[in-house]
Parts: C-alpha cells; sequence; structure tokens
C-alpha cells in the first residue's frame, strides 16, 4: 500500500515504513537509544530528502522516547536533577546545531558533514564500547563477579568548579560536565537527525561515572526534550518536519520500543553493550566506505532554496 | 480503452463538422488536472488528437521550470567531496517526448532545437560567468540525474497512429512528478517542416490531506512544529498507556 508523504514530496510504501519503525524501535527500547543513528541513515536510504529525513525523525524520537522514558520513570530509573542539566546544555547545542544545519545546506555540504559526523562519532563509541564489554566478559571469567574499590575512577574532570550533588546517580561532580556533554550531544542531534542516546549513554557512564541503572531513563528523559527543540525548530525554519513519515515510523517505533525494553530487562548489561557496539560500528563502517569509494555519479543535483 | 474511442470519435466528429474552417492539428489530454492525493502511486496520462493531411506527429511534456544547482565531487584527502557547483536556470522539472518515427527521421537538428525536441535540445542556462569548457559536463550531469530519478526520459515515447489521421501516445506520469503547471506541445512535421503546432496546459496539484499538511507547515511553520511535537508526545504516551495495561 502507498502512502503520499507531503514534505518528502514522495510516494512509499506503508509497510516498508511500520517495519523500518518496528525494527529500530525495537532495538531502540533494548539499548536505551533513540535508534535515529540507524533510522535517519536507512531513511536516506530509501530516497527521503536528507533534510526531511533529520527533521521527520526528530519527531519519532520525541514519540519513542516519551513511551520510553515513561516506563523507565514508574521504575524509578530517572535522575531528573542530572537530566535537567544535561537538558539546558543540550536546548543550548541543538539551537545551535538547527542554525548549522541550514548554513550547510545553502552552501551543499551538509550530506557530507552528516556522514562525517556519523563515522567520527560511531567510530569512536563503538570501539570504546566493545573494548569495555569485551574487557568485563574476560573478567567475569576469570573472577565470577566484578569487585571494584571505588564506584569511579577520580581525574582532573573532577576538579572542576560549580559542584552540584546528584543524589540519585550518587555523585558529587562539577555541574560543567554534564552541561556540556548536554549541549554537545544537542548539537549532533539536530545535525545527524539522531536523540544522541548513543554518545550520550556512553559519556554518563565513562565520563560522568554514573550508575548503569538510571543511564538509560535520564538519557531518554533528556531526549525528549531536546529532540522536541529539533523538532520544533527544523518545522519551523526549514519546513523539514513531514508528520505522516514522523507518524508512520512512531506506529511501529513505539511497538518495537515495548518489547525490546521487556526483552532488554532480561539481558546482561555487558552483552548488550557489546551487541549494541557491534552494530555501531557496522553503520560506521558502511557510511566509511560510502565516503572513500568512488560515487556511481559524480554530480548531483538539488533544487535552488526557494525554488517552490 | 472505450473511453479512449469515445474520445477520438468525438474528435472525428468535430473535425467532420466544421470543414470550412479545418485545423491542421487538434488533440486533448485526458486529464488536464492530475491529482496527488495521499494514495498517490503515478498515473498514465493519455494524450489524443487529429491531423489534417500526411506528416508525423512529435509529443513534448515539459513541467515547471526551476533553477538547479548541479554539484561536482572531487576527491579531497580520499573522501570525495562536493567541490564545484554550477546552477542552472529554466530547467523542466519533468520533460517527455514522444513521437511517430525516430526523431532523426522527421525532423532536422534545426527544428528540434527550436522546440526543445529531446533532451540534448532542453534550453537550460548556465550562469553567465560559468566556464564554457565545463559546462557540458555539468549539463550531461544534470540529465544523467534527473534521468536517474525518472523526472527524464532518453529515449522517446511512442505516438501511434489510428488510421491515416487519428494519433495518441500514453506518458506515464510516476509518484514523485513534480507539482506544478505543466506544458503538452504537439508538432505536426511535414519534410522537415512545421506544419502546426499546439500546446495545452496541465497541472500536477497537491489534493486533500497531503496539500493541507504541506500548506500548514509552509504557512503556519510554528504551529505545526508545536503540532508535530503535541502528536509525538502523544502517540508515545499512548502507546506507554496502552503497553501497561496489556
Amino acid at each position: 500500500m502507498q502512502v503520499y508523504l507531503p514534505i518528502a514530496e514522495m510516494s512509499v510504501d506503508v509497510f516498508l515504513i511500520l517495519g523500518l519503525g518496528g525494527g529500530v524501535g525495537l532495538l531502540s527500547g533494548l539499548f536505551g537509544v533513540g535508534g535515529g543513528f540507524l533510522m535517519t541513515p536507512l531513511l536516506i536510504f530509501i530516497g527521503v530528502p536528507p533534510a526531511v529525513a533529520v527533521g521527520s525523525e526528530a519527531a519519532q524520537i520525541v514519540a519513542s522516547s516519551v513511551s520510553g522514558v515513561l516506563a523507565h520513570t514508574r521504575r524509578g530509573n530517572v535522575d531528573f536533577r542530572m537530566g535537567s542539566v544535561l537538558l539546558a546544555g543540550g536546548i543550548v547545542g541543538s539551537t545551535a546545531g538547527v542554525q548549522l544545519f541550514a548554513f550547510l545546506r545553502s552552501i551543499g555540504q551538509v550530506d557530507l558533514v552528516v556522514a562525517l559526523s556519523y563515522v567520527v562519532m560511531l567510530g569512536i563509541v563503538g570501539t570504546l564500547m566493545l573494548q569495555e564489554s569485551v574487557r568485563t566478559l574476560i573478567r567475569h571469567r576469570r573472577t565470577g563477579a566484578a569487585n571494584r574499590g571505588k564506584l569511579h575512577q577520580h581525574n582532573f574532570l573532577h576538579g572542576l568548579p560549580l559542584k552540584m550533588r546528584f543524589p540519585k546517580s550518587k555523585l558529587y561532580i562539577s555541574s560543567l560536565l554534564p552541561l556540556s556533554v548536554g549541549m554537545f550531544v544537542g548539537l549532533l542531534s539536530a545535525l545527524m537527525g539522531v536523540g544522541g542516546g548513543f554518545i550520550m549513554v556512553p559519556a554518563m557512564i565513562y565520563l560522568l561515572g554514573m550508575p548503569t541503572s538510571v543511564v538509560v531513563g535520564t538519557s531518554l528523559f533528556q531526549i525528549v526534550f531536546v529532540t522536541a527543540n529539533v523538532t520544533f525548530l527544523q518545522a519551523y525554519q526549514n519546513q523539514t518536519v513531514d508528520m505522516v513519515l514522523a507518524l508512520l515510523l512512531v506506529v511501529g517505533g513505539v511497538i518495537g520500543a515495548q518489547i525490546g525494553a521487556r526483552v532488554g530487562a532480561k539481558l546482561r548489561g555487558e552483552q548488550l553493550r557489546g551487541l549494541m557496539a557491534l552494530m555501531v560500528l557496522s553503520v560506521a563502517l558502511k557510511l566509511a566506505w560510502d565516503l572513500v569509494s568512488t560515487p556511481e555519479d559524480l554530480f548531483s543535483v538539488g533544487r535552488m532554496e526557494g525554488g517552490h | 480503452m472505450g473511453r479512449l474511442l469515445a474520445l477520438l470519435g468525438l474528435v472525428a466528429t468535430m473535425l467532420g463538422s466544421a470543414p470550412a474552417r479545418a485545423q491542421p492539428l487538434v488533440f486533448d489530454l485526458s486529464s488536464h488536472l492530475i491529482a496527488i492525493t495521499t494514495g498517490f502511486s503515478g498515473t498514465e496520462l493519455l494524450l489524443f488528437g487529429a491531423t489534417e493531411g500526411e506528416g508525423d506527429v512529435i509529443v513534448t511534456l515539459r513541467g515547471p521550470e526551476t533553477t538547479t544547482v548541479v554539484r561536482r565531487k572531487s576527491r579531497v584527502a580520499g573522501i570525495w567531496i562536493n567541490t564545484e557547483r554550477m546552477a542552472f536556470a529554466g530547467v523542466p522539472a519533468f520533460y517527455r517526448v514522444a513521437a511517430s518515427r525516430p526523431l532523426d527521421q522527421i525532423a532536422p537538428p534545426a527544428l528540434r532545437a527550436r522546440h526543445q525536441v529531446g533532451l540534448e535540445n532542453l534550453r537550460m542556462s548556465p550562469p553567465a560567468d560559468a566556464p564554457t569548457g565545463e559546462i557540458p559536463a555539468f549539463r550531461a550531469g544534470l540529465l544523467r540525474n534527473q534521468e536517474a530519478r525518472g523526472l527524464y526520459a532518453s529515449e522517446p515515447g511512442r505516438v501511434s497512429f489510428l488510421g491515416p489521421r487519428l494519433f495518441r501516445t500514453r506518458v506515464v506520469l510516476p509518484a514523485n512528478v513534480p507539482p506544478g503547471a505543466y506544458t503538452a506541445e504537439v508538432l505536426l512535421v511535414r519534410n522537415g517542416q512545421v506544419i502546426a503546432a499546439q500546446a495545452t496546459p496541465m497541472l500536477v496539484s497537491k489534493i486533500g490531506l497531503g496539500a493541507d499538511v504541506y500548506d500548514f507547515a509552509h504557512r503556519h511553520a510554528a504551529l505545526y512544529g508545536i503540532l508535530a511535537i503535541l502528536l509525538a508526545v502523544l502517540s508515545g504516551w499512548g502507546a506507554s498507556v496502552a503497553f501497561r495495561k496489556a
């Protein structure tokens, strides 16, 4: 069954979009990531213009994160204090990101910057996560259980000013740290059409030292608001939010996410992280390959801005 | 098919009833308004008509003209990057040509150029300051891209004659046919000369929910953004509630 997407100005198969939404939603629930880092490239791959893919995906992430964050709130897995600080940074970062996106679009470099951001970000995060989870798995095998003396390692980051207490996360750290993490992830969120969970989750674990139990819920909490900001700005400034597309993705996505959250609760953390690391790395490799291999056609066309 | 014959019959009657003012060429389209509705997945346009006397028929269908930017990639530090650009003005968003015989047997190059028959004759103007040596490559790149997206077709379609005077051709409009004002033009060519030319407008327009969404998104962008967020939050919340009960 075909449906016409009014903003993307193209006709797509309803079940293809529902299937994409469901599959990516499942992973989203499983790993606590928005799933945008998979969905946005997939949408571009099936022919949705990159700008519309980024804008509509932001709306979809709002929906899937809302249902996710509600599930986590019920289980008490959200650190609202930490989430609010991350969010403050996220709003600043994503607003700047939408402006940057519009500028890159006007000079014809948006595809390149988006692809490069994906390769660098996914490459780094994937490698770090894979390393960590493999190390943990090996340690588990040797000693039966990991026993660490401290909750986390202390380094220069803990000497920064404006310290704040985060009781839920059992942390006493400088608020500049979560603020800048939020800002950076917000920028990527607007630029790459992602929630940023794949950066946020590792940053919370390895950089901020938050306990794994509250990481996913807190990440989803701030993602809801940052992607809502991106959705509004993309719709307001660039008119690139296709609600028909977004709603189709939502329908598939929320169902997938709920199932994913249940399955995820039964799996072990290291295994989950290892799986996600492999997935992140394969997306990065695919995108890197597309950048360096000779394109089919060296020429590409784009409608002039305001040509409608 | 029955409808087609009825239409052709009507044309023949029209011609027959006014012999004193016999026009050398008349034609019409099966529809002057192509509605892109929510379920639109492409459609077929029928163009039919009649000629007075011998001759070949060339049909062109041109979409709204736009300014299109063509970019060329080159390798920078191992990565393919858009490095050069050229903006062409007057690029038809859609183009099809059809003829009763191969074009080079019907019309000399000058005629084809004058009437923009064939992709190579589309009058797309590069910027005045464009390096002349580069234009052909960019032009070819533009044509190739438009053809890959199904907006242009390099192979002419077939105009078939039913008897000596009645002709018809079909144009497939793909799902991604750009909205806007189109022009269908028919040339009657005899001995390499245009005997008669006729043009008629056609409109491709978004109708219904899709059109309303598009209009709303552009006219009330801020409100659209807020509604988009509300819809997303509501659907996410609704799903959460539904699954909690289940």
